[in-house]
């Protein structure tokens, strides 16, 4: 039985130019970008390429604005513990909403530790951020607003450009993560106006264990890891250039095809999502119904459990996530969905699919043609269901 | 998430799923606020369990848990059912992953509540099934006694905020 991989937000399958490309640098380079010899220099060259792969990707006004990571966790630590040093004189407060990623959540928890004050805004059921609200929220003290392009729970695409004119207005500085939207949908950050950025390469087609940070120019940021000269002095240490090699390739991937897959992936996104309300009743859909990444389709189905759903639909050959709190690992219900105003007991039975581009039609008829006996057969043995249907 | 083939077997081919609409005890614990809630039926006939039937609302382990443990008490007596432990059940099942060892919690907590609810009745101190404030309280992430990190599985001795050993906001059950 051939899989049908609807989990692309936790990996996404290598592009066949990406692992062209990472196959003919593991070949033929082995040099340290930063050795200024004739085995050191291929290394140099191969690492500016990709890093204009990826400023051409975010419209960037220079290469140099680009700093490469080993992930979103890392991009997302260094633009928040970043800016707080780097501003530490001005002020010790910092904007945020309740459905961030947790690396920026938890980057925030640390700085808590010492003594910075987090404001984190409440967001809308569809999960959206008020910019009103954010600029209610500036005060005096404000050094960062960091609020995410995209959801990775529920795909809402937040009004970025619109925040960032309130930061503009006040002279705070703007960080978004930008991991679950980068290389999927346009990221522009001329038209988003942000001083940074965050992505990673294995939400588009590239390696896992690299991202990038965009820093605009003159954007006050202290270094998160502290040592050398590397990435112009932001970020120290001994480049991964295999994998950074992988996101530039991906990067221009991404930028070439997008004009194809933005359509069809929404097509099928469509037929998933209407196949599946039209055949289960009782579901509630999560995320916003225009502004959402157009490869995310999150459902809470009622009265079942997500990971056993997830797991009964594995048997059939189906991958799909499921922010259930036992499957989880913290068993704790996803603070997006309770950010969103969901019930603790329906956030419970939520599924995520994340549609890559192998997906055809016919796998997403599979699905809809096996969730819904899947679905009934656990709530046949749900005690919840059985109370609520026999009165 | 690594389950066992025997936790596999039972999650994909329950036992005893169903109600048993003249039951002589009921026994429901968890909530599905906590991600889990089971519901077991017991028939009585001459002090043994001549059918056990079970509701659940929850994770592939929880399922397991109770298609197992209705397994085991039936045919048993009342006394030998009640000598059924969470350990007993996470053992017949091959183990279960350390944050999920609640489960079978569960799952003991249902039978001998169900089994309580019957003698209570018995004894006239009931008149059907157990009222709210007789339900076993059900904690979560007490397994076997201990706590376990769910991160990095290290054993918890004490309710903490943050696990000794990697360092992550421990979940507890009552906080939200």
């Amino acid at each position: 039985m051939a899989l049908i991989y609807l989990d692309n937000l936790s990996a996404t399958p290598l592009h066949p130019k990406v692992k062209e490309a990472m196959i003919q640098h593991l070949e033929t380079v082995y040099g340290n970008p930063s050795s200024d010899n004739q085995v050191g220099q291929p290394a140099a060259a191969a690492l500016e390429k990709a890093r204009s792969q990826v400023a051409s990707l975010l419209n960037a006004a220079d290469p140099k604005e680009v700093v490469f990571t080993s992930g979103g966790t890392e991009a997302n630590n260094h633009a928040i513990k970043g800016v707080a040093i780097g501003l530490r004189e001005k002020g010790r407060h910092i904007i945020t909403s309740n459905i961030e990623h947790k690396s920026v959540l938890n980057s925030l928890r640390t700085l808590r530790l010492l003594d910075y004050r987090v404001t984190s805004l409440d967001v809308d059921q569809y999960g959206l951020v008020d910019p009103a609200a954010v600029e209610k929220a500036i005060t005096p003290e404000t050094i960062l607003i960091s609020v995410m392009l995209a959801n990775n729970e529920i795909g809402t695409i937040e009004p970025i450009a619109d925040i960032a004119k309130v930061a503009q207005k006040h002279k705070v500085i703007f960080h978004t993560d930008a991991v679950a939207a980068t290389g999927i949908i346009p990221v522009d950050v001329q038209k988003l106006g942000v001083n940074l950025l965050s992505l990673a390469a294995n939400q588009f087609y590239g390696p896992a264990g690299v991202g990038a940070l965009y820093i605009r120019k003159g954007t006050p940021i202290w270094p998160l890891l502290d040592g050398g000269l590397q990435e112009n002095k932001r970020r120290a240490g001994t480049e991964n250039l295999i994998g950074i090699v992988g996101l530039g390739a991906a990067a221009e991937a991404a930028a070439q095809e997008m004009p194809e897959r933005l359509p069809r992936l929404k097509a099928l996104k469509e037929r998933l999502a209407q196949g599946i309300m039209a055949r289960i009743q009782e579901i509630k859909v999560n995320g916003h119904p225009e502004h959402c990444l157009p490869h995310l389709f999150s459902a809470s189905v009622t009265y079942i459990e997500g990971e056993s759903l997830m797991m009964l639909l594995e048997d059939e050959g189906i991958i799909v996530n499921t922010r259930s709190a036992c499957a989880s690992g913290s068993l704790r219900a996803s603070h997006v969905l309770i950010g969103t105003g969901l019930g603790h007991a329906l956030a419970q039975g939520t599924l995520v699919f994340t549609l890559g581009q192998d997906i055809t039609e016919a796998d997403i008829d599979r699905v809809l043609k096996v969730m819904p006996g899947i679905v009934q057969t656990l709530r046949d043995m749900s005690p919840i269901y059985k109370k609520e249907h026999t009165g | 998430m690594a389950y066992s083939p025997i936790v596999m077997d039972h999650f994909k081919n329950p036992r005893n799923v169903g109600e048993i609409l003249d039951a002589d005890g009921l026994g429901e614990v968890g909530n599905p606020v906590c991600g889990d809630m089971m519901s077991v039926y017991i028939k009585v006939v001459d002090n043994r369990l001549e059918d056990v039937k079970f509701k659940t609302f929850g994770c592939g382990a929880a399922i397991a848990v109770s298609s197992m443990i209705t397994s085991m008490a039936k045919g048993k007596t009342l006394e030998e059912a009640m000598k059924i432990s969470n350990a007993d059940v996470a053992k017949a099942l091959g183990g279960l992953p350390p944050n999920k060892l609640h489960c079978s919690n569960l799952g003991a907590d249902a039978l001998h509540s169900a089994i309580k609810n019957y003698q209570d009745r018995k004894a006239g101190k009931v008149m059907f099934f157990a009222a709210e404030a007789d339900k076993e309280p059900h904690i979560k992430g007490a397994g076997a006694g201990k706590c376990y990190c769910p991160y990095c599985e290290t054993k918890l001795d004490e309710e903490a905020h943050f696990c000794m050993s990697c360092g992550q906001e421990l979940p507890h059950e009552h906080d939200h």
